[in-house]
């Protein structure tokens, strides 16, 4: 038989396709179904944010953090604001941390849900999606009750929380806690035992600690490889240091350890969700929002009505916004995907000079070639379902 | 914690000698300023040193000072898990300096540098694969720098009769609107227009 010259093919995975999580282009190497090399290319949805946060004011910056991380959008508004903050020296009112806290796990449960069921979808399975997509739709109601929009909130605010939340609205949550507590088990019967989904998931896209750390991992990618790391712990930021709740770390950081991680973070966060439901309905019922200074936050319509100096306040704030003083600070929090950080450089007038975002999602799709390589294509989809990549963060 | 990051500093300052130019403690944090050459084994000593283990890494990103002779600042930032601190590093650099690349220690930084090298313009030698990374392909310029247009330059639309994309110089139907909200009372340095009389005495 005559010899035939062998040749590896590259395939274009994406821009457009189901398994690829938003507009990611992959370009495959591929030696027979191992994949060889991975290149992916990105920006498709880059808008720009970082440019045109500069010429926004504070204020008007902060609705881009929602368009970022679009799962999960008050977890980018809480780094922003936490750096914000930081740089004009205010503090939040007790309420407001609880508030806060209440509203950042709400969206972390937003996030893994999708991101559990669409890694099984990926994967085979069409039931967690639909089972997971009923709990998703409550908790974007909730969303949509706290904040007065479904996904792009801009609820939080430099020093506080847009406006207060009905109690009606925290008992619904109080009592929306334990029918999610059982759909979660749903899941966890229908995938974690799952031979179909064990085989496809199982040593899949392993990477050791010390690689992750090399690979700017965090967040679940870094505890799946057994790095006992959350920054709700180790730097607590709001008033998590008084939570009580446990970090589940993986020990193989396969894309199966992965999934565990997530389905146990999602009853963790529920468990703080019920903490601050019970503060916030007991002893913190009543109180500020955001901060009382006047400028910062803006006064209610109620106040301008009476107060000279409210209306005055409302004018400037709506108008010039705020001067933050002349400085640099990077502020973290850890948001769904792993630490999202923003670094706001300013000059001291009312628009940041230079504003970076660190989001996780980057970090962790350039580590697509180091896991891939050697794995199978189909592998392909599987370890990008885990890595839970979202564009808007990636390409920002 | 502040404490800490003095003693911190004063430990850098110690071990690395004359390549660390400043060390500040502001808001908290950390920020030390290296020159450009020294900017990897910086990285590597705060990577590997066992006072340090500032093995995470978290970020680069550009800055951009148009009116310095070295306009860019390349801000890098690391975290300690074992330390439980952060750390700011700096190193300034111009259109046409190459800073090195830190890829060999920390292998996440080739995407980061690719951006900042997109973005900004910045060029690092040695980073393997030094493409552009967020903007379109066959994009012109680097749209993060202060001289760059927030417009931009081009727009795409489809063209039916063409049957493709193409890409046609920015038309806007009303200008760029940039309010100036430096408040006249507080010392602006330039003359408000129909004031310039008021100046002249």
């Amino acid at each position: 038989m005559a010899e035939t010259a062998v040749r590896n093919f590259n395939i274009n995975f994406g821009p457009q396709h189901p398994a690829a999580h938003g507009v990611l282009r992959l370009v495959l190497e591929l030696d027979g179904e191992v994949v060889d090399r991975v290149d992916p290319h990105i920006g498709l949805l880059h808008r720009g944010t970082e440019k045109l946060i500069e010429t926004k004011t504070y204020l008007q910056g902060l609705p881009y953090l929602d368009r970022l991380d679009y799962c999960a959008p008050m977890s980018q508004e809480h780094a922003y604001c936490l750096a914000v903050e930081r740089l004009l020296g205010v503090e939040v009112p007790r309420r407001g941390q609880l508030i806060r806290v209440l509203c950042a796990e709400l969206s972390r449960i937003m996030s893994h849900l999708l991101n559990v069921t669409t890694q099984a979808m990926d994967v085979g399975a069409l039931t967690p999606p639909l089972w997971g997509f009923v709990e998703r739709e409550k908790t974007m109601v909730f969303y949509e009750r706290i904040s007065g929009s479904r996904m792009h909130a801009a609820y939080f605010r430099p020093g506080g929380v847009h406006q207060d939340i009905p109690d009606q609205v925290i008992e619904d949550i109080g009592n929306w806690i334990d029918g999610f507590l059982k759909t979660v088990q749903d899941l966890d019967d229908l995938l974690t035992e799952n031979r179909i989904f064990k085989q496809r998931n199982v040593d899949i896209g392993v990477i050791s600690l010390e690689d992750a750390w090399n690979m700017g991992f965090s967040g679940v990618m870094i505890r799946g490889s057994g790095a006992p790391w959350d920054l709700r712990k180790s730097q607590p930021y709001e008033c998590y240091a008084e939570m009580d709740f446990d970090i589940p770390i993986g020990k193989n950081g396969d894309c199966y350890d992965r999934y565990v991680l997530r389905m146990e973070e999602m009853r963790q966060s529920a468990k703080i969700m019920r903490q601050c439901v019970d503060k916030l309905l007991g002893p913190d019922r009543i109180g500020p929002v955001s901060n009382t200074d006047g400028k910062v936050v803006p006064p209610k319509r109620a106040a301008m009505k009476r107060s000279m100096e409210a209306l005055i306040h409302h004018f400037k704030l709506y108008t010039e916004g705020y001067k933050v003083p002349a400085g640099e600070v990077y502020a973290a929090v850890e948001a769904p995907k792993g630490e999202f950080g923003v670094y706001i450089v300013s000059d001291g007038t009312n628009k940041p000079y230079r504003c970076k975002f660190r989001s996780p999602g980057f970090a962790h799709l350039q580590a697509m070639d180091f896991m891939c390589r050697g794995h199978l294509l189909a592998d392909v989809s599987a370890v990008l379902g885990s890595l839970d990549i979202v564009f808007g963060e990636v390409d920002r | 914690m502040s404490e800490a990051l003095h003693d911190l500093a004063g430990y850098l300052k110690d071990k690395l000698g004359g390549a660390v130019e400043t060390a500040d403690v502001r808001f908290g944090e950390l920020t030390i300023t290296v020159p450009a050459s020294e900017i990897v084994d910086v990285i590597a000593f705060l990577k590997r040193d066992s006072q340090c283990q500032f093995y995470s890494f978290l970020d680069i990103s550009g800055v951009d000072y148009p009116a310095r002779p070295l306009r860019f600042d390349v801000v890098y930032h690391l975290l300690s898990p074992r330390q439980n601190q952060r750390i700011r590093v700096k190193v300034q650099a111009d259109e046409d300096m190459l800073v090195p690349s830190i890829w060999e220690v920390f292998p996440a930084a080739i995407w980061y540098e690719r951006e900042a090298y997109d973005l900004f313009g910045i060029l690092f030698s040695g980073n393997p694969d030094l493409r552009r990374i967020l903007t379109d392909y066959g994009f012109e310029g680097h749209p993060l720098r202060k001289d760059f247009p927030v417009t931009g330059f081009v727009e795409v639309r489809y063209d039916d009769a063409m049957k493709r994309v193409i890409y046609e110089p920015v038309e806007l139907k009303q200008e760029f609107r940039n309010f100036d909200f430096l408040s006249p009372w507080e010392g602006t340095d330039y003359v408000l227009p129909g004031d310039e009389k008021a100046k002249v005495n």
